[in-house]
């Protein structure tokens, strides 16, 4: 109300409640989000100490992590992962996504409700959880997969997957896309529903059929709505570890083919087995990640967005 | 189907098979594991999609959890640290809500926009710093690391969220309670109140990421007596690979919660995410 007091007497009451409203929570964000980041990128910048801090060093550590034997290939190889792990979810979740919530934008489909909650189900279990599940499913211990392929005379395909160098990653991919899908469904369901019926009926009206109303009316106007679930899952990819962890372990194999920047993160900063932690090199695979994950939002704030502007406006 | 008997046009009949197949698709699994999970071993193995009957019937899995026994443990952790965050992250993320939303002030746009910062970037990436930090203050393992990581992380969509619900709350009804002498927390309780489906949306978005997470009481709080229900599953699943009923009665142990507060409050979860992501 500081500004509102009409007459402005030089000293005004100092505004208690502000502090008292504002303070815990801008105070805990500081201490345990705004300050670790910023401190974790400080401390990329040191060598390793006993048990302090050692020598500054500059930008050495990142130069070692992408140049040096001992990193570079790990840290090259998660990275490549990361975006193999990313664009199978932009080409298989997000369309999956977008046509179950087409499918449920007709108003007039019985038991739509129903469906939406069914198929979404899945998103609010741990990470952990689906892993596990997935893993015994596919294990060829149990036979549930093989004998569902076997079922179909399929049987063939099948192979121990997520113990093959080749189709690993794929399969925790798509683990993935399976327990996130309802995401994307409901973002784009809202977006959806949003555009007014009636411009719908005008286009079915002069004989548009549904491809061409979801090509010139739909995809236009949800097209915000893409742009923020990919960014979304961007962030989100960059930042996956829980699933890698859960069914391969700290180590992503079979021989790091499912290792993704934040198991690399892990490993660097706790050590794993043989290899010991170290926190200044984990702070500098977490400064690549902010960086990476900083590009991609402006990419998105500043090309993305802007044109959907202009092309709204 | 009640769904199939009317309106059984070509392209409605097209949409539910699509939607049913994959419904079954989402489904399959969790009822898989949570139906094997009742019995015996050698019917997992043999029949894994035969539902159980009386003489498959089998609670092997469960006994073998109650007696190692550190389940409920884990499942009193999970509540502790997510309850408490929840409570938190709600009442002071209302509260700055409250503040940007119904205050003029100077620099109320930067302090917005300072909170707003945290929706993008993961903590996680601050994971050195934070373990530093909590270890200095003698923290680790314990609950209330968690709680601090998790409240830290999750006020600044609650903020954002609640302080555009807040803004829509007309001016007028504010001024009449300001006339009858209520003062800022009569009407910081009194706005709170209106806002209530807004409250349940953000308890939602905040309540599965924290209760789901395994990053943060892997890194600060491993020990056996505080381990969440995630982590420790984690570790029994590990540990008891080769016992197959352990395991599935493990999962469904860890997928039961979840799922029960989904199918009880189903309407509200769906419609928190689809609001909250509108905003």
């Amino acid at each position: 109300m500081a500004t509102l007091t009409r007459g402005a007497p030089r000293r005004r009451r100092f505004p208690w409640h502000l502090v008292v409203f504002l303070g815990p929570a801008v105070v805990l964000y500081t201490a345990f989000m705004v300050f670790p980041l910023f401190d974790s990128l400080r401390l990329s910048l040191f060598g390793p100490g006993g048990s302090g801090l050692g020598q500054f060093v500059g930008l050495d550590n990142y130069i070692r992590l992408l140049t040096h034997s001992e990193w570079a290939p790990r840290f090259w190889g998660a990275l490549v992962n990361n975006f193999e792990f990313f664009a199978i979810h932009m080409l298989v979740q997000n369309p999956i996504g977008l046509l179950l919530a087409l499918l449920l934008s007709s108003r007039i489909l019985r038991g739509r409700s129903v469906y939406r909650t069914l198929i979404f189900a899945p998103t609010v279990l741990s990470v952990v959880i689906i892993g596990f599940i997935w893993k015994l499913i596919l294990s060829p211990l149990w036979g549930v997969a093989e004998g569902g392929l076997n079922a179909v005379g399929l049987g063939d395909l099948f192979a121990p997957w997520l113990g093959l160098k080749g189709p690993a990653l794929v399969t925790i991919g798509l683990m993935s896309v399976w327990q996130w899908v309802g995401i994307p469904m409901l973002l784009f369901s809202a977006a959806l529903l949003a555009i007014p019926d009636e411009i719908i009926e005008a286009a079915r009206v002069d004989g548009a059929g549904a491809l061409r109303i979801f090509r010139r009316i739909q995809l236009p106007m949800i097209a915000p709505t893409v742009g923020i679930v990919a960014i979304l899952t961007f962030v989100g990819n960059f930042n996956a570890f829980d699933l890698v962890y859960a069914v391969q372990g700290g180590l992503a194999g079979p021989e790091f083919s499912t290792d993704l920047l934040g198991t690399f993160f892990y490993r660097t900063f706790f050590g794993f087995q043989l290899q010991l932690g170290s926190p200044t090199m984990g702070a500098t695979v977490a400064g690549m990640m902010f960086l990476l994950i900083l590009l991609g939002v402006c990419l998105y704030l500043f090309v993305v967005q802007r044109r959907l502007v202009t092309y709204e406006a | 189907m009640r769904t199939l008997r009317r309106l059984v046009t070509p392209s409605a009949l097209g949409k539910h098979t699509v939607l049913l197949v994959y419904t079954v698709i989402a489904l399959f699994p969790i009822v898989l594991v949570v139906m094997n999970s009742f019995k015996t071993r050698n019917e997992i193995f043999d029949a894994p999609l035969a539902p159980p009957t009386a003489q498959t019937f089998s609670l092997q899995g469960y006994q073998t959890l109650i007696r190692q026994g550190d389940f409920f443990g884990y499942i009193g952790n999970s509540v502790i640290v997510t309850g408490v965050s929840l409570f938190l992250i709600l009442l002071l993320g209302a509260m700055a809500a409250f503040a940007l939303a119904r205050y003029r002030f100077r620099g109320s746009r930067m302090i917005g926009l300072y909170l707003a910062l945290g929706i993008m970037v993961p903590i996680r990436l601050g994971t050195v710093s934070i373990l530093n930090t909590i270890v200095a203050l003698g923290l680790a393992n314990t609950h209330l690391a968690l709680i601090l990581v998790y409240t830290a992380a999750g006020l600044p969509l609650a903020v954002f969220i609640l302080s555009a619900f807040f803004r829509e709350v007309p001016r007028e009804l504010e001024d009449a309670a300001r006339v009858d002498g209520a003062g800022h927390f009569r009407i910081f309780a009194m706005i709170v109140q209106l806002a209530r489906p807004a409250m349940a949306a953000v308890a939602i978005l905040t309540m599965i990421p924290v209760w789901n997470d395994l990053w943060w009481p892997l890194i600060l709080a491993p020990g056996r007596s505080t381990a969440t229900l995630t982590l420790g599953t984690q570790q029994f699943l590990g540990q008891f690979v080769s016992d197959w009923n352990a395991v599935l009665a493990a999962l469904t142990i860890a997928i039961i919660p979840m799922l029960a507060l989904y199918i009880a409050f189903n309407r509200q979860f769906i419609r928190g995410l689809m609001g909250g992501a509108l905003k």
